[in-house]
C-alpha cells in the first residue's frame, strides 16, 4: 500500500495543506493541482513579459519551505507548478534549495510554439462544441496546451527523480504516475488504470472530498477551520481508500465522497482522461470506518487515441460595477437605480455585445424565476451590472457611470469596491490533438 | 401523495466546463432513487432552468451511487471567464436543482 496526498486543489487553494499534510502524518507521494484552464493564459502573460517566469511561484516558496521534512521522510511531490514555463520552474527551486532533491521535469504540453507546423500538416483542433475551424481565433491565441497523461511523469520518477514538474496534465494522471511506478501497472490494465483515475479525480479538487462543500449535514461537519487534506491508501490491485490524517477536520464519507465524483463529469461510463476510459458507473463505496471510503469494482478501457487540448484567445472586455442599496424597498431602489444606469449609457449611445444586470441578496445566483419575488423587507440588495465588448473605450466609459448614482440616484446608496476595472476576456477552445502528435519530454537532473 | 421540494430527499454539487453546467444529484437514501429517475428527466430538468440554460439538457444514470448526473449545455453566459453572471461557473446551480418539487407517495 502506498499514501498519496492531494495538498492543492487549484493555484489560490490553502498555503497550509501541504505543509500539513506533509507534518500531519505518514504520507509517500504529494499531489499539488495548480492549473486551473484560466491560469494557463495569465502563465503565458507573464512568460511574455519576463521569460524565467510562467510557473505557479507559490511551489519554488512551498518546496523551500518543506525540502527538510521532504528530505528526511522520503516523500516524493509530484506537482502541475511548471505551467508555461517548468524549465523556469525547476531553476527557481534550485536557486532556493541548492542541487539537493533530483528534479524531473516534463514538456511537451505547450504546443503555442507549434501550431502553424502542426495545422500545416493537417492537425485541424477544430472547436469541440461548435465545430468551428481554428482559424477563426488563430490571431488572437494566447496559450495553447494538451493535457498529457501519466506516462512521462512515470518516467521522471523511474529515472529517479524525487519532485516531479510538468506543466498541463490530465489532472488525475499525477495520482496514477504514482501508483503506475509504484505498482508497476502494465500502461493496459484498463481496469487498474481506471481505478486511478477514478482516485484521481476524487482527490484532485483537495478538501472537496474530505467535508469541504458538502452540502450533507454540513453544520455538523467538525472543524472547517482545520480540514485535513485527502489521501489516497492505494492497493496495487486498484483499490483504495480515501481517508485524512488523524486530529484533523472535516469528514470523509460516502455521501461527500459521491459530490465529489459527480463534480465537472460528463457520461459518467466514458470519463476521459489521456491514459484510460473510466466507468463510473462500475465504483463501488463503502464506508469502512470513520472518515475512511473504500472504493474497488472499477472498470475501464482503452482511451481514445486523443489528447484534449485546451486554446486560450482574446475575446473583448468586460467591466462589473457595484452599488449596495438598503432598507427599506431596498430591491425597488436597486431595480430603479439599474432603469437610470442603462437609460444613461443608452443616452451616451454606447452599445455593447450584452449587458447583465443582476440582484444580489435578492434572486442573483438562481435567477428571478426560480428564486420568487424578493421579500419586500431585505435589509440590502446589491445592484450588480456587468457589460462585454469587443471595443475597450466603451466598457471604458461604462465604468465612470457607476459611482455618480451615489449622488444623482435612488436614496440609501453606498458605493462599494470603487471604479470597476477594465478587464481582457479570454475565452477557450476545446479541442482534440492526436497523440503521435504531440512529443513529451522527459529530463531529471542530477542528484 | 404529497409534494417535496428535491432538498428533503437528495443533494447535489455542480460544476462547469466550458458552457456547460453539470449537476450530479444523489438520493439521500437508495429508496429514493427511483423516484429520481421517474420524476426528475431531461426534460422537466430544462424547463427548471429555463432562465439560465439556453441549450438541451442530456441525463446519465449512475445506479451504483443512487445518483443522475445532468449536463445543461449552453447554461453559463458562455462559460467562465466571459459570463457577467455573479455565478459565473453554476457552483449554485446545485442548489437551484434542489428548489425543484416532485410527488412521493
Amino acid at each position: 500500500m502506498i499514501r498519496i496526498a492531494n495538498g492543492q486543489g487549484f493555484w489560490g487553494d490553502s498555503l497550509s495543506a501541504p505543509l500539513d499534510l506533509i507534518r500531519g502524518g505518514p504520507i509517500d507521494y504529494l499531489t499539488l493541482d495548480y492549473l486551473a484552464e484560466v491560469t494557463m493564459s495569465i502563465l503565458q502573460k507573464q512568460r511574455s513579459r519576463d521569460p524565467r517566469v510562467g510557473y505557479a511561484r507559490d511551489f519554488p516558496d512551498f518546496i523551500e519551505a518543506a525540502a527538510h521534512d521532504l528530505a528526511a521522510r522520503g516523500i516524493k511531490v509530484i506537482a502541475n507548478a511548471g505551467g508555461v514555463n517548468p524549465d523556469g520552474c525547476r531553476d527557481a527551486i534550485r536557486s532556493r534549495i541548492g542541487a539537493g532533491p533530483r528534479i524531473g521535469v516534463v514538456k511537451g504540453d505547450d504546443i503555442l510554439p507549434r501550431l502553424d507546423e502542426l495545422i500545416g500538416s493537417g492537425v485541424e483542433m477544430k472547436n469541440m462544441d461548435t465545430g468551428e475551424p481554428l482559424s477563426t481565433v488563430r490571431d488572437r491565441m494566447q496559450s495553447a496546451n494538451a493535457y498529457l497523461g501519466a506516462g512521462p511523469m512515470v518516467e521522471a520518477l523511474r529515472q529517479g527523480a524525487q519532485i516531479v514538474i510538468t506543466g498541463r496534465c490530465s489532472d488525475p494522471a499525477m495520482s496514477m504516475a504514482a501508483e503506475i511506478h509504484e505498482f508497476g501497472w502494465a500502461m493496459d490494465d484498463w481496469d487498474r488504470l481506471a481505478a486511478g483515475a477514478v482516485a484521481g479525480h476524487t482527490i484532485e479538487c483537495g478538501a472537496q472530498c474530505t467535508g469541504g462543500n458538502c452540502q450533507v449535514d454540513w453544520q455538523s461537519i467538525p472543524d472547517l477551520a482545520d480540514i485535513g487534506y485527502p489521501i489516497l491508501e492505494a492497493e496495487p490491485d486498484g483499490t483504495f481508500i480515501v481517508t485524512k490524517h488523524e486530529g484533523t477536520g472535516g469528514r470523509v464519507s460516502v455521501a461527500g465522497v459521491t459530490e465529489q465524483l459527480l463534480y465537472e463529469i460528463g457520461d459518467p461510463k466514458t470519463f476521459l482522461t489521456a491514459d484510460v476510459t473510466a466507468d463510473f458507473t462500475t465504483i463501488r463505496l463503502e464506508q469502512t470506518g470513520p472518515d475512511r471510503v473504500r472504493f474497488s469494482g472499477i472498470r475501464g478501457g482503452p482511451p481514445t487515441g486523443f489528447y484534449k487540448v485546451s486554446i486560450s484567445y482574446s475575446a473583448g472586455f468586460k467591466a462589473i460595477g457595484e452599488m449596495l442599496y438598503g432598507w427599506p424597498d431596498a430591491y425597488a431602489k436597486a431595480r430603479a437605480a439599474d432603469r437610470i444606469l442603462r437609460a444613461r449609457l443608452e443616452r451616451l449611445g454606447l452599445r455593447f455585445d450584452a449587458i447583465h444586470s443582476e440582484f444580489v441578496g435578492a434572486n442573483a445566483a438562481h435567477g428571478p424565476v426560480l428564486s420568487g419575488d424578493p421579500s419586500p423587507d431585505l435589509a440590502e440588495v446589491l445592484l450588480r451590472v456587468g457589460v462585454r465588448s469587443q471595443n475597450r473605450a466603451a466598457v471604458e466609459r461604462f465604468t465612470k457611470e457607476i459611482a455618480p448614482l451615489a449622488l444623482n440616484g435612488p436614496p440609501v446608496v453606498t458605493y462599494v469596491g470603487g471604479r470597476p476595472k477594465v478587464e481582457e476576456v479570454v475565452a477557450f477552445w476545446p479541442a482534440l490533438i492526436p497523440i503521435g502528435a504531440v512529443e513529451p519530454e522527459v529530463s531529471v537532473t542530477e542528484a | 401523495m404529497a409534494k417535496v421540494q428535491l432538498r428533503e430527499i437528495a443533494h447535489a454539487r455542480s460544476g462547469d466546463k466550458g458552457n456547460t453546467t453539470n449537476i450530479g444529484l444523489v438520493a439521500n437514501d437508495p429508496k429514493y432513487y427511483p423516484l429520481l429517475v421517474e420524476q426528475v428527466t431531461a426534460d422537466r430538468v430544462k424547463r427548471h432552468f429555463e432562465e439560465l440554460c439556453d441549450g438541451p439538457v442530456e441525463r446519465f444514470e449512475l445506479p451504483n451511487l443512487h445518483a443522475l448526473n445532468f449536463l445543461l449545455h449552453q447554461s453559463l453566459d458562455g462559460g467562465g471567464t466571459i459570463s457577467l453572471r455573479i455565478d459565473a461557473q453554476g457552483k449554485t446551480y446545485s442548489a437551484a436543482l434542489l428548489r425543484m418539487e416532485i410527488d412521493v407517495r
